[in-house]
């Protein structure tokens, strides 16, 4: 069994089919999989149903599958940092779920971990909790949320060896992990990968065993805010 | 004269308390870690996956891995750690956080936040706060206490969409200092030239003695 691939467009093959769902890691432009959501532009794969906690800026990350209109409805926490989303949205041709950021995170990793819902005190009293149902315990309101389990799941990792470990850097971990493991199938892409045994194996962020397809390439790695300290 | 930006900032920094660990929100609450005092220990979390934020870098020395939760270039410090967004909302929901420092749009009397949309305006999303503002021990808000319309922002009953209910603990605002209590709000501390007449006529918000 090989988990290796050439390119981002040989590790999807096969995978992709348009009314698709995909979950996406990154937080911004952090640790996102920009080679990946190119190649997904490239198929031209429609109506896609995407969990990812934002949506990318319009012509970087998962903005530029807004521009081609291959996205039919997110699954997201906040998507302030771009205007042709809002204008879909706004106008009516593109679906938004908004989901808090936590109870998103802890969708997927439920979804991944077996567990159909789940119940949170975030959100309730607020328009998040409407259709949901409610349940006491001991004294305090929870409202359910369910787990998500996606056809795809979309990862940037910092390295993998060629089994699939993965191990991040910093704060590109965020979304990638529970991400990874709500997807039926997992793709990620990676700056390098190593040879089995490079790893300390106490050390490894994502055990392989969620991680079926690997990529190496050279990511831009976009800055969304710098901001600098005087010396 | 009412507090500026910065001592606004500056007067949220005294909600702090050695051991901390602390969620900062966007905009003004971020520069509450300009004013942590020397020697206090105070761990800010960033809920994008870090404990530990240290200032912004020095030009050229930006990574692109570490941002923290407004999406601005950070640093780390020697007690840093880095967790999953998963691992990041179970120490929030969990109630490990002690304090979150927020903005917001509007507050009521009974501790209502609205901090994250204006309906047919505005769609950027909750982000975190709502997760927030339900998980952790102490919410702290710090706002202007008029909107640019002049209006206050202190109300009996938020118009907004709500990120919680009966969340707030204390309303820090450019007029002064204010604690949700029962039936409403309690005056704590008048910002410097305040007086206490000039906060209660910018208030719409129940005072309560």
């Amino acid at each position: 069994m090989k988990k290796v691939y050439a390119s981002a467009s040989a590790a999807l093959d096969g995978l992709l089919h348009d009314g698709m769902s995909i979950a996406a890691g990154g937080f911004g432009l952090c640790g996102i999989p920009e080679l990946l959501i190119a190649a997904i532009k490239d198929a031209s794969t429609k109506d896609i149903t995407i969990a990812s906690n934002n949506c990318g800026v319009d012509d970087f990350g998962l903005g530029v599958l807004l521009a081609t209109r291959q996205i039919k409805k997110m699954q997201s926490s906040y998507v302030g940092e771009n205007a042709e989303f809002m204008r879909q949205f706004l106008s009516g041709e593109l679906e938004l779920e908004f989901n808090p950021q936590g109870t998103l995170a802890e969708r997927m990793r439920a979804g991944g971990a077996g567990i159909p819902g789940f119940y949170t005190k975030t959100g309730v009293g607020t328009v998040i909790a409407e259709g949901k149902e409610h349940k006491d315990f001991n004294g305090e309101t929870y409202i359910l949320e369910t787990g998500i389990v996606t056809d795809l799941a979309i990862v940037k990792a910092w390295k993998a060896d060629t089994s699939g470990n993965l191990v991040f850097r910093k704060t590109a971990r965020n979304f990638n992990v529970p991400a990874a493991t709500c997807g039926r199938v997992c793709v990620a892409e990676v700056e390098e990968i190593v040879p089995v045994g490079t790893f300390d194996p106490d050390c490894i962020h994502l055990p392989g065993i969620y991680v079926h397809r690997i990529i190496q390439g050279h990511h831009e790695k976009r800055i969304e805010q710098r901001t600098v300290r005087s010396a | 004269m009412p507090w500026d930006r910065n001592q606004l900032a500056a007067r949220a920094a005294k909600e702090l308390q050695d051991g901390m660990y602390v969620n900062l929100g966007i905009g003004i609450p971020t520069l509450v870690a300009n004013y942590i005092p020397e020697g206090m220990t105070v761990t800010l979390q960033s809920e994008n996956g870090m404990l530990g934020i240290g200032p912004f870098p020095l030009a050229g020395e930006e990574d692109a891995d570490l941002i923290n939760a407004g999406k601005q270039t950070i640093s780390e410090l020697p007690h840093s750690a880095y967790f999953d967004s998963a691992q990041s909302f179970a120490m929030i929901r969990g109630g490990k956080i002690a304090m979150a420092i927020l903005g917001a749009m509007e507050v009521s009397e009974n501790g209502d936040l609205a901090n994250w949309m204006i309906p047919g305006k505005l769609v950027k999303g909750m982000g975190g706060a709502m997760d927030l503002v339900a998980g952790v021990k102490r919410v702290v808000v710090v706002m202007d206490h008029a909107n640019k319309h002049g209006e206050s922002k202190v109300l009996h009953q938020c118009t907004l969409p709500l990120t919680g209910k009966a969340c707030v603990h204390r309303i820090i605002t450019n007029l002064g200092v204010l604690d949700v209590v029962p039936g409403g709000l309690k005056i704590v501390e008048l910002a410097d030239g305040v007086t206490e007449a000039e906060l209660r006529a910018a208030t719409e918000a129940t005072l309560v003695n």
